[in-house]
């Protein structure tokens, strides 16, 4: 098992890429192919501004995110934590994509893409604390650790 | 993300560069609509993008919905397998013009 050290940072966007940064160099070093460290830190960025942008309601608040990578089975796991309000994003109404362009409302993506790259999601919201956990397996390479150039 | 841009007659082209995120889509929704002030079509080159989150598709949802009321048009150009995915996943695949 390969943990990252947990981040515990004021949520907000300026933090942002310190989180994606973090995230990225640890699946870099997890040899998690480019296409996998892409989705997963697209799922971490939408779950992240959520909380930086709706989980305090405008007051500053901290976000904790966790990672680890298993090596048998292959999975990458995050969590994010938050002790804002609750809210449980897999209840989350999932957009109509058949609309138009002009028929489309702004916004209301992010986690129904986050629910489409990961293989298995859980929330809860325990002692005060919503906890979302997020896994995404990854596929053996035949070359694993080698940067996918793809 | 660096965005470039290039202009011919009612043409604008935007050669994008980099990640489309959190940060970084204002200044391209920025790009897109200003395009439109000077021409009528816009082309949005992503040959160098493979990350685009949902703020990313705000910025063009906003720009495709721009073209319309505009009569304009907004094509995107090669664009690379992880954004054709994101956009197939969206349904922005039906929605916007790729070529």
């Amino acid at each position: 098992m390969n943990k990252m050290q947990d981040l515990t940072l004021l949520a907000s966007d300026d933090t942002l890429y310190t989180v994606l940064d973090a995230i990225e160099a640890h699946l870099q070093n997890s040899g998690c192919p480019e296409e996998i460290r892409t989705e997963v830190l697209i799922s971490v960025e939408e779950i992240y501004v959520n909380i930086a942008h709706y989980a305090y309601q405008g007051k500053p608040g901290e976000a904790t995110v966790q990672m680890e990578v298993t090596q048998n089975p292959k999975v990458c796991k995050v969590v994010l934590k938050d002790r804002g309000v609750p809210y449980n994003p897999l209840e989350k109404e999932d957009p109509d994509l058949d609309l138009s362009a002009e028929e489309r409302e702004i916004g209301g993506l992010g986690i129904y893409m986050v629910k489409q790259y990961m293989d298995r999601m859980e929330y809860r919201y325990e002692d005060g604390y919503n906890i979302l956990t997020m896994e995404k397996d990854i596929p053996l390479l035949e070359s694993p650790g080698i940067e996918d150039i793809g | 993300m660096t965005i470039s841009e290039t202009r011919k007659d009612s043409m604008i082209q935007l050669d994008i560069e980099g990640r489309v995120d959190t940060n970084t889509s204002p200044e391209l929704q920025k790009h897109i609509l200003q395009a439109f002030q000077k021409g009528s079509t816009v082309i949005l080159n992503l040959e160098q993008v493979d990350y685009i989150s949902s703020s990313g598709l705000r910025a063009l949802l906003i720009g495709q919905k721009t073209a319309s009321s505009k009569g304009g048009t907004m094509k995107l150009v090669h664009v690379r397998e992880a954004v054709k995915k994101v956009f197939t996943m969206t349904g922005f695949s039906k929605m916007l013009t790729i070529e």
